[in-house]
Parts: C-alpha cells; sequence; structure tokens
C-alpha cells in the first residue's frame, strides 16, 4: 500500500484518492467522456487526471471496463499502529447485509474483528441533524443552506460555483462529527495520548477517503485512517454468522449502538433531508443531476427552500463505489432495518461543542480560468473561438480531450496540438496523398 | 485592449431552453476569472433578461462585450414593446399570462432586478417594434 501521507505532500489540497493502473489502462474513452467536472484526459496512450478539476466523485472507476481507476485506501493491518482502535462504520455499511435486524450484530463483530471501540457515524449524523434544525431556525441564517456531508459535492462548489461556497454549512460532516466525539471519549476513558489512538473510518467512497487526508472546511481530520467498505465487509461476514451462533466469547461494549431512525436514514439520499424535520427542503444524487442544481441554485430559480441535500452519488451513500449492494436493494435494507428504531438515538446534552463547527474557511479556487489575468483569459478566449471552428463539434474523445471545446482550450493552453484530432489529420492526410480533401 | 464579444439567440416559447445563454455566460466569466459578485449580477440580469424575451417577446438576442473594466450586455427583441416603461420597472408589476405564472415565472421581478444587479442600465422601447435594453456591470480592479 502506498503512504498516502507522501500524496498529500506533493500535491496539497487537491489530493485525490484516484488513482490510474497504468498496465491496465488501454487508453479509451469512457472515462473521458463520462467526468463530470471534465477532469480526464487521454495523454500517450493513458488516461490522466487534472487534479484541480476531479472532485473523487468515482464515475470513473465505475465506468472504466479494464479496472485501470482505482480507488486508494488504507488497510486494515494499519490497525497493528495503534494501542487503542476506534472504529467508525457508517450506515451505508449495515445496508450491505442480508435479513440485518439488529444493527448490534455488525457493531458487535468489528469489536471481534479487534476493534475496541465503535462509534456509529449514524449517531454522530443525528447530532448533525439536530444541530442543523437549529442552524435554520437561527433568523441570522442566509437559507438555503447546502449540506456539507459529501465532500465530492463540497470539491465541485469550490471550484465551479463561486457564489454557492458561502452556502455550504458550518456544521461538520458526520464522519468527523464521529471522530471527535469518539477520541474526546476514549481519552477520557483510557488516559492514553491521542496518538496512540486509532480512529478507522469505514469509507463507502473515494471522496470520503480524500476528505481524511486533505479535508476541506477543517484544518485537520480527527480520522487516521480510512478503510473501505468493500474490504471490511468480507470479513465481518463470518464474525457476525459466529456472533449469531453464541459462540463469541467476546464481551461487547453495551453502549455502542446508539443511531436511531434519523441516523441511519443519513445512508440514502434524502435520509440527511429527512432529519431536519421541515418540507423546504431539495434533495438530489447524482453527480450530473447536481451539477444542474447547483446552476439552477446559482441563478436564484430555487425559491422558498431552507436546506439542500446534495449526494454525487446516485441513491446517496449507499451508491458510494466503494459499497458491495446495489444501492437501490440497500435502501431497501435500511428502510426494513429503521423500522425497528428509536427517531433518534442521540441528543445534544449540554452546549454544542466546537468541533461540530468547521474551523477553516471553504475558499473558491478559480481553477478552470484560462489565463492568469484577464487580459490573457480574453485572449485565451478568443482563440478557442477561433480554434473550435477548425473542429468537427463531433465531441467523439479521439484526441485525448471529453470535447471539441476541452481541446481547443487545451490548444490554446498549449497543452495540447491542433493535429491531435483525427479529423484534422485526415484533412491533412487527404491533401498530402493528392486527393480531393474529404467534404467534411 | 483585448476584447471578447458573445452573441447567443435566445429561441422564443421554449421554456426548457429559457436560461440556456444566460448558464453559458456566466461559464465564459467563470473562464475569464471574473470576481464572483460581478459573475452573479450578470448572471442575475441576463437570466431575467432571458426569460423576459421568451415570455414576451417569442425570444431575441444577447450581445456580451468584456474588456478589463465591465462586461457590457446588449439584449434586444422584435416582441410587442413596453407601452409604460415606469410602470414595468415596478416591482411586482407583471403581465404574464395565468399560465405562465403558474410555472412559477412572471412576479414581477424582471426589469427592477436586471436594474439593481447591473452598474448602468437603460431600457428603449417601441410599441409594435420591440425592446432594447444595455445594462454594464464594472470589474472591480
Amino acid at each position: 500500500m502506498i503512504s498516502l501521507m507522501k500524496q498529500i505532500e506533493k500535491y496539497d489540497n487537491f489530493f485525490h484518492s484516484i488513482s490510474l493502473v497504468t498496465e491496465s489502462c488501454k487508453g479509451c474513452i469512457n472515462c473521458l467522456k463520462r467526468c463530470p467536472t471534465e477532469a480526464i484526459r487521454v495523454r500517450k496512450g493513458k488516461s490522466e487526471i487534472i487534479s484541480e478539476y476531479c472532485t473523487d466523485c468515482g464515475a470513473c472507476i465505475r465506468v472504466c471496463p479494464h479496472h485501470a481507476k482505482k480507488a486508494t485506501f488504507d488497510s486494515l493491518d494499519s490497525m497493528n499502529e495503534y494501542e487503542y482502535k476506534i472504529a467508525l462504520p457508517p450506515p451505508e455499511l449495515y445496508a450491505q447485509f442480508n435479513n440485518l435486524d439488529d444493527k448490534a450484530l455488525v457493531l458487535n463483530a468489528l469489536i471481534l474483528l479487534g476493534f475496541d471501540d465503535v462509534y456509529e457515524v449514524a449517531a454522530a449524523a443525528e447530532l448533525v441533524s439536530e444541530i442543523t434544525r437549529k442552524l435554520l431556525k437561527d433568523e441570522n441564517t442566509r437559507l438555503p443552506v447546502i449540506s456539507s456531508a459529501c465532500p465530492s459535492v463540497i470539491r465541485l462548489i469550490r471550484v465551479k460555483f463561486p457564489n454557492l461556497v458561502d452556502s455550504i454549512s458550518p456544521i461538520v460532516s458526520p464522519m468527523e462529527m464521529a471522530a471527535n466525539a469518539a477520541v474526546k471519549l476514549a481519552m477520557l476513558r483510557t488516559r492514553l495520548p491521542r496518538e496512540k489512538i486509532g480512529v478507522f473510518f469505514i469509507a463507502p467512497c473515494s471522496a470520503k477517503v480524500t476528505e481524511v487526508y486533505a479535508p476541506l472546511g477543517v484544518a485537520k481530520s480527527q480520522i487516521d485512517k480510512a478503510v473501505a467498505l468493500k474490504e471490511i465487509y468480507p470479513k465481518l461476514l463470518p464474525l457476525m454468522k459466529k456472533i449469531a451462533a453464541g459462540e463469541a466469547e467476546n464481551e461487547f461494549p453495551r453502549e455502542i449502538n446508539k443511531a436511531g431512525r434519523i441516523g441511519i436514514s443519513w445512508g440514502c439520499h434524502g435520509g440527511e433531508a429527512g432529519g431536519l424535520l421541515t418540507d423546504k427542503y431539495l434533495a438530489v444524487d447524482g453527480i450530473e443531476n447536481v451539477i444542474k442544481a447547483l446552476e439552477d441554485l446559482e441563478d436564484s430559480k430555487f425559491m422558498n427552500l431552507e436546506f439542500i441535500e446534495l449526494n454525487a452519488c446516485s441513491g446517496g451513500c449507499v451508491g458510494g463505489v466503494l459499497a458491495v449492494e446495489n444501492p437501490y436493494m440497500a435502501k431497501v435494507k435500511l428502510t426494513t432495518l429503521r423500522k425497528y428504531l428509536p427517531v433518534s438515538g442521540t441528543h445534544i446534552d449540554e452546549a454544542v461543542p466546537p468541533y461540530a463547527y468547521h474551523d477553516k474557511k471553504i475558499e473558491y479556487q478559480p481553477v478552470y480560468r484560462l489565463g492568469e489575468t484577464l487580459e490573457e483569459s480574453i485572449n485565451l478566449m478568443n482563440t478557442v473561438d477561433e480554434l473550435i471552428k477548425k473542429f468537427p463539434g463531433l465531441d467523439c474523445g479521439c484526441c485525448g480531450a471529453p470535447t471539441c471545446r476541452a481541446h481547443a482550450e487545451d490548444v490554446a493552453r498549449g497543452v495540447a496540438s491542433e493535429k491531435d484530432c483525427i479529423h484534422i489529420m485526415r484533412y491533412h492526410f487527404y491533401i498530402a496523398e493528392g486527393l480531393k480533401a474529404h467534404e467534411n | 485592449m483585448s476584447v471578447l464579444q458573445l452573441h447567443y439567440d435566445v429561441p422564443g416559447d421554449d421554456f426548457t431552453r429559457a436560461g440556456e445563454a444566460s448558464s453559458a455566460i456566466k461559464n465564459k466569466l467563470k473562464q475569464m476569472g471574473i470576481a464572483p459578485d460581478a459573475i452573479r449580477n450578470v448572471a442575475i440580469a441576463t437570466y431575467e433578461g432571458e426569460i423576459n424575451m421568451v415570455i414576451h417577446a417569442n425570444g431575441g438576442t444577447i450581445d456580451v462585450t468584456i474588456d478589463a473594466d465591465s462586461v457590457s450586455l446588449v439584449l434586444r427583441d422584435t416582441g410587442a414593446g413596453i407601452p409604460d416603461v415606469e410602470l414595468a420597472m415596478r416591482e411586482g408589476y407583471t403581465t404574464a399570462k395565468e399560465e405562465i405564472r403558474a410555472l412559477g415565472f412572471g412576479a414581477g421581478m424582471g426589469l427592477p432586478n436586471m436594474k439593481k444587479y447591473t452598474d448602468e442600465f437603460e431600457l428603449k422601447s417601441e410599441v409594435g417594434k420591440g425592446t432594447e435594453v444595455r445594462m454594464k456591470v464594472f470589474l472591480k480592479k
């Protein structure tokens, strides 16, 4: 496993958890055409990610027929690095198993796997819901508030929607909330120094792995390692069977099974918004739909809304690229599981803890601008508009850019050549052959 | 000094395409690296104008000129024209048909918003001939 920390040092806040398996990449255009932020180019026969444009949504991982795009994450072996280990399972995890009617089975299996404690992300999500309900009632809050929970969406907003950056909720995501609460509890209980406590988030998607290592909104994440849901899933199955058969001898902590319906519902599209107990919300899933909704929101087309839930994955977090079960089936399972639970299992007892809020401003990053200055941008845009007339407008992707316009921009920036266009090349070929140039 | 000129045709009576031009303009401005507040002002002004052209004038054209100091917008249509400009500029005044208002449009904020979000606003209209709106948003240095 490569060191994630090393990569961050290289890329600073544009670190990504998606990488290329170079030898598997055939240089086809499947990922190129499906990347929602046009972050991919195929150069020298291999797919490359433009770091500044990528939001870690995972679309390329899903569509690559050669499995050449992969999500990086920490291995479970890294548990050995800590004296006291805490697992943070997200509600999506419960949706992976058949006939689960008590999530304690999953939580206890995590203890059996070697964790000393488990803090449900769904439990922390209920706290986030409660604080958000207060935020929406506060007359100083500018409505609508955009959810801060999906890291891919936050990355999208910060590069594409400058006027919406300030609408992002100032409240941390449930995973970060859970980590902070769990660490506080663990230090109190064990009296161990922070560095001996390992906080392990079970990530359903690549964007959340990125969020652990290069968080936005908080200076440093309290999560130490991000392990993949798909890796932990097969390890839990036999342990759950063992517990169900009464063969496990471990003592299980009593208070780990806390989250109720509101928290569990966060795993699916609409669940977060549903926990706010208002009808004036919009919930959008699927990155393409999210982009459209943000465009409309930016143009003030949406009226009378208090909250906007946006999930990059179709179906919500159950649709994450590191999840195993079909997202729609996962939703059915969560709905069944919900039935046996109280509305909310956790509440803010005292004052809202300071760690519930972002401590670092999310700033607009104008990565899509063409030039360094307005003058330069205007000149480049004029060049692009001239260039684009030469291209056929087929958006075929054969040049290595997703559209003719993207290719024209690359040529204007000096990172690609006009002749990368096979249609222009064909034209030159006809001329060289002394043939009548093709009509196109 | 370099200048960028953009031209858009706005089709009439097609609500599925209303906002297409203003969205395209907005994305160009983002690529120009123009300040977010100026982008918002231009986007609102062009969107309102575009919707007006779709509802009232059976379409029209939008011309945008970007230079170092400002974004200039010229919206032209050959629609029915506005008989009483002063009345039309009042917030909440609308002549939109009921079925259009049912779609969430025609709240009578179009022209007032165009004026509110731009630094220069000039409207010329002739009944039976059409309307021309010229607007300017200055770019802070």
